[in-house]
């Protein structure tokens, strides 16, 4: 007796989509509460501006917008979509998950459908699974998407992380493919310095102290130590990066663009001089105009520099996803065709 | 066998240079980095990294914020060294 598996295939990645919150936050408007200066702000991170949703702009009518711009483009419906990943920190529900939510709102309440945790690398961690589940043959077209609120979670008073934090959704479909087109993943963790980045107090905190509020526990938001991030963002995910690129057989002069989380300019400005990217890679910089929207970083950049440089369409690209945990995942993928 | 203080100021000197672009001459033992030399806190982590390579020691993260002159860092890594 032996168990009949499906013959492996290849995976790609088929369309992406996207969606920017309406309300664009200059840095003028983050800076008097922190007593800082734009040109402070733009010299430390690269942001100029970002996006902050409003009340009616949530974690799911943002992704929602987000799959229905990525379906369009593969020119397929929600009836296609067996599989709905969703990566995010900031639905505001334990259960039941953002997936099962968002695939009842996109009319596909059968498809298989969970949250994944892995905070700004989480992305990647979905591309990983989701090459994995259609190579295996248990998913056919899965939705991938990245998604975050992260106004919700962020001090409008602290001078580490206040002027860093946005909102917005990127999703991709991963389907099947004649040839490879998404690269083995490297990922891991280095939990040992998971106090790095935090989002406390915890919700039990409020239970178990019910005569304290918010005013005195504070709200749960995103705490970060900059130097600790900065160093192994930049020293670490710059070997990953390089490891992605080998187990993918791709030179790095052979890449298209160069697409890593979008943390921080000076993180991906050096992360590329480590890696010794040549000129003619096309780095994403997407951080000036959108911030750092953690799990939807990755897909919205992607979209952006697919829109500034349509020539990217069908070349490869490396992404690197990496954030609170420690946690990282790199792939080296073929960017989607042209819709 | 502990680097010399003088061999590890040059050496600090030229990775001040390269990596925040901060003239050689002005980067003296009592130099503050933030304040003096307007060496960021961002640029402080590749001065450290570059230094633990050059200088074959460990900076480790939580020590970076002790090393607030340019003779904190000499100290430091001529300790280190030892």
């Amino acid at each position: 007796m032996s168990i009949k598996a499906t013959p492996l295939s290849h995976s790609r990645i088929l369309s992406v989509g996207t969606y920017r919150p309406q309300r664009v936050v200059p840095n003028s408007e983050i800076v008097e509460r922190i007593e800082s200066t734009d040109e402070w702000i733009v010299q430390r991170t690269g942001i100029e501006s970002r996006r902050f949703a409003g009340d009616d702009e949530t974690v799911i009518s943002m992704a929602k917008a987000a799959c229905e711009m990525a379906l369009k483009r593969a020119k397929l419906s929600i009836e296609d979509i067996d599989t709905v990943i969703v990566s995010t920190i900031s639905y505001p529900f334990q259960a039941p998950s953002a997936a099962t939510e968002l695939i009842n709102e996109l009319g596909n309440p059968k498809a298989a459908a969970f949250d994944i945790s892995a905070a700004c690398a989480g992305f990647c961690y979905g591309v990983a699974m989701a090459s994995d589940l259609v190579r295996s043959g248990t998913s056919r077209n899965v939705l991938v998407i990245g998604v975050e609120k992260l106004s919700d979670y962020t001090d409008p008073d602290d001078r580490a992380t206040a002027f860093i934090f946005a909102d917005g959704a990127g999703a991709v479909i991963i389907g099947q493919s004649d040839q490879p087109r998404i690269g083995q993943t490297i990922w891991g963790s280095d939990a040992d310095s998971r106090d790095a980045i935090t989002l406390t107090p915890s919700f039990l905190d409020f239970k178990k102290n019910p005569d304290k509020g918010v005013g005195e526990l504070g709200w749960p938001n995103i705490s970060q130590q900059g130097q600790v991030v900065f160093r192994w963002a930049v020293y670490q995910m710059s070997k990953v990066g390089l490891k992605a690129l080998e187990v993918a057989g791709v030179s790095v002069d052979e890449l298209g663009a160069f697409i890593p989380h979008q943390a921080n300019i000076r993180i991906i400005e050096t992360m590329a001089k480590e890696m010794k990217i040549p000129d003619s890679v096309l780095i994403a910089d997407d951080i000036r105009t959108n911030g750092n929207t953690s799990a939807a970083s990755i897909p919205l950049a992607m979209d952006r520099i697919l829109e500034e440089h349509p020539e990217l369409h069908g070349k490869l690209a490396l992404l690197i996803g990496y954030g609170a945990g420690l946690v990282y995942a790199g792939q080296v993928v073929e960017l989607p065709p042209k819709p | 066998m502990a680097l010399a203080q003088a061999d590890v100021l040059a050496g600090l000197k030229e990775i001040v240079e390269e990596v925040a672009g901060i003239p050689a001459a002005s980067v003296e033992l009592d130099k503050n980095f933030t304040d003096d030399l307007d060496v960021d806190s961002l640029s402080m982590v590749e001065v450290v990294v570059a230094a633990e390579e050059r200088f074959g020691v460990k900076i480790p993260d939580d020590s970076v914020t002790d090393l607030v002159t340019v003779g904190d860092a000499v100290n430091f890594i001529v300790n280190a060294s030892k």
